[in-house]
């Protein structure tokens, strides 16, 4: 990969200020995002996967400056959009969309389809009704939405389809990036894999590169070219969807993967699992050292006291972990 | 020890009659786990509400048979039920919360619990908490009784509930998407947990996922529902190796692979399932069905004794 990242992050941080001053506990830090660098080639699908709370929602917000961020730097095609105003963001914001888990709460319920979709065409680009309607048409199709669903309110629709009109959305301004957090999570398996499909083909048409966030993991292989995994507020493993899976490197992801229950009984009985004892640590007080020694079954005192960088391996691998499990 | 023949559950809503469940039938046997699958709203939950006696819905209408250990249940008095529940069946849900207050600690609760259905007192309440806490391994069971349940992780808060769930030693365990909301590798701590209580308590449970890798890792047999019925039922084996059911089939295909080759697509079933409002006269599934045929326009029975399916395709895969 040589040509230039459409986004790159340079050691991007995010930290929530909670609590009030005048309680026991007082303001409390939470390290939402530590030092992430991660570059976003064209045309590619990179996903961010981990627990709950290890910061992959804050993270793909930060991307698409959704939050303003704490340190670190952004560029997006180039331009350096780290400090850009909202009012600066919004003839970039075109090129840069979020598709979110549950459409239904970022659709009015009072309007109609036809004005959901024409929305974004509307306060974006200067076009007149007839344009307006010929696109809004053009764009129910390619999410496999037929005309008649036009009129419709957002409570007629099923699940798979209210996500199909938010992707409508989405890619209403032809955005070149999308950063999908959980966007098929909320949907049974068999719709699930409608829209897993949708987000290919239109990746293919359109020339899309996805941020796919997700916690299930085996969505997460079949639709990412790269896979980031993350673990209280750092991307500990980086590398191909393929060779993660096949040869996790550092032990989190290891254990992550061998959790993952097997439906396949003919392969069920080669696996192994690790079991991780405990619970992920708070991002108010993270460990020192490595963030996972106290879960790690091969922890040192070197673990306990420095902090791994992420590295580059052999291949594409990156990974940080003082003692990585395959070189 | 479970039995349920013909169970019939409807609401009457603003829309007229609504049949949620329509003539489910399936045993439990003794320390056997069953585990029920199905997307949501294929009726789930429902059907195992009514075995717990806790549909309180004034419009529903619950028909058929439900008999543990032989005592029919339907029908059965509200405060027969109450003693019924925790003592011999007792059921856990997706968020524990359904099953906990937020004001008192985690051992007063597991205490309470126990002294509803036994002649013991308090301290021994307590010291029985602490063991079951210990057993759904819980670390320092004795600090954890101090805690309220907001002080404890989703994961630490299942393992709570499980344990007062186990309170009174209960023969029937329904857990209701007991890790849906759980990341995995705590999920596999709570299906390592729920294995466990079967070997050495011999359980008899009844696991209610929409998850095929769950089911692979925790059920004996497999029931499948589809709209409000039993589409395929078999061993865990015969669900998962050799599916007869087009929906079973294509359920289990649409899942993306852990390993080996990713398709360039995933088989995806078209549609989506239908509503109960307006269910399609015949095979629920017929409208999304890739094998449909003429007869299909019929209801067809769950038929072929032990691995059974309710399709007219009567031809092995
Ligand atoms: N707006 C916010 N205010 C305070 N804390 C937040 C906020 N958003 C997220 N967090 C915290 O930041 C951490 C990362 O959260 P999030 O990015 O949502 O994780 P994920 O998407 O991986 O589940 C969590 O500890 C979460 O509680
Ligand atoms: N009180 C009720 N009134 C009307 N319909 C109900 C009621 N409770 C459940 N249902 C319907 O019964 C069907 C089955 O629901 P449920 O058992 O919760 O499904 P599952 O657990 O498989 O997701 C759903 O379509 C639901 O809308
Ligand atoms: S650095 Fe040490 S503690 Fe951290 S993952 Fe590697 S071996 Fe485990
Ligand atoms: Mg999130
Ligand atoms: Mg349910």
């Amino acid at each position: 990969m040589t040509a230039a990242p459409l986004l790159e992050a340079r050691n991007v941080t995010k930290q929530f200020v909670i609590g009030n001053r005048f309680t026991a506990q007082g303001l409390r830090t939470v390290h939402a995002v530590d030092a992430v660098s991660l570059k976003i080639m064209p045309g590619e699908t990179v996903g961010l996967v981990g627990e709950s709370g290890c910061g992959k929602s804050t993270l793909g917000r930060c991307m698409t400056r959704l939050y303003d961020i704490t340190g670190g730097e952004l560029y997006f095609e180039g331009v350096d959009i780290t400090t850009k105003t909202l009012r600066q963001m919004r003839p970039l914001r075109q090129r840069m969309q979020m598709v979110f888990q549950d459409p239904y709460a970022s659709l009015n319920p009072r309007r109609r389809i036809r004005d959901l979709i024409a929305e974004p065409l509307r306060v974006h680009l200067r076009l007149s009704e007839t344009e307006v309607r010929d696109r809004v048409r053009q764009l129910l199709d390619v999410v496999g939405l037929s005309p008649d669903h036009m009129d419709r309110f957002p409570h007629e629709f099923s699940g798979g389809q209210r996500q199909r009109i938010g992707i409508a959305r989405a890619i209403a301004l032809e955005p070149s990036l999308i950063v999908a957090d959980e966007p098929v999570s909320a949907l049974d398996v068999s719709v699930q894999a409608q829209i897993v499909n949708l987000l290919a083909d239109l990746q293919e048409r359109l020339s899309l590169t996805y941020v796919f966030i997700a916690h299930d993991l085996s969505v997460v292989r079949q639709v990412s070219t790269r896979i980031a995994v993350m673990y209280l507020g750092s991307i500990v493993e980086l590398g191909s969807a393929n060779d993660i899976f096949a040869k996790p490197s550092h032990p989190y992801t290891q254990a992550l993967i061998s959790a993952v229950p097997q439906p396949d009984l003919k392969k069920a009985g080669e696996r192994k699992r690790i079991v991780l004892t405990g619970d992920v640590p708070s991002p108010i007080n993270p460990p020192q050292g490595c963030r996972f020694h106290p879960r790690c079954p091969f922890a040192t005192d070197k673990c306990r006291e420095e902090r791994p960088v992420l590295t580059e391996m052999a291949g594409t691998r990156s990974v940080a972990c003082h003692y990585p499990l395959t070189a | 020890m479970l039995e349920v023949r013909d169970l019939r559950i409807s609401f009457r809503t603003e829309h007229g009659r609504v049949r949620a469940i329509d003539g489910v039938s399936f045993d439990v046997a003794e320390s056997e786990i069953l585990g029920v699958v199905g997307e949501s709203g294929s009726g789930k939950t429902i059907s195992l509400l009514a075995v717990m006696g806790l549909i309180n819905d004034p419009n529903a209408v619950i028909e058929g048979s439900i008999k543990l250990r032989g005592r029919e249940l339907i029908g059965l008095k509200a405060s027969e039920m109450r003693k019924l529940r925790g003592r011999e069946i007792a059921m856990i849900f997706q968020d524990p919360m359904t099953a906990m207050t937020p004001v008192y600690t985690i051992g007063w609760q597991i205490a309470e619990q126990i002294m509803v259905h036994e002649r013991i007192g308090k301290k021994a309440a307590l010291a029985r908490a602490i063991d079951l806490l210990a057993e759904v391994n819980i670390p320092n069971p004795r600090e954890a009784i101090e805690r309220y349940p907001h002080q404890l992780s989703g994961g630490m808060r299942q393992r709570a509930v499980i344990a007062m769930a186990l309170s009174c030693n209960p023969a029937l365990l329904i857990a209701d998407e007991p890790t849906t909301a759980l990341d995995v590798t705590v999920q596999a701590q709570i299906l390592d947990l729920i294995r466990k209580l079967r070997r050495v308590h011999k359980s008899a449970i009844v696991f209610i996922t929409h998850d095929m890798g769950v089911i692979a890792e925790t059920a004996d047999r497999v029931m499948v529902m589809y709209s409000g019925r039993v589409v395929e039922r078999g061993t865990k084996a015969e669900i998962l190796l050799e599916p007869r059911h087009p929906y079973t089939k294509a359920l289990l295909d649409s899942i993306p692979p852990l390993e080996g080759e990713k398709p360039r697509r995933l088989k995806s079933i078209p549609g989506s399932p239908p509503s109960l409002l307006d269910l399609p006269k015949g095979c629920s599934f017929g409208p999304r069905c890739p094998s449909r045929f003429d007869k299909c326009a019929e209801k067809p029975p769950l038929e072929g004794g032990a691995h059974a399916a309710a399709c007219f395709l009567k031809a092995a895969p």
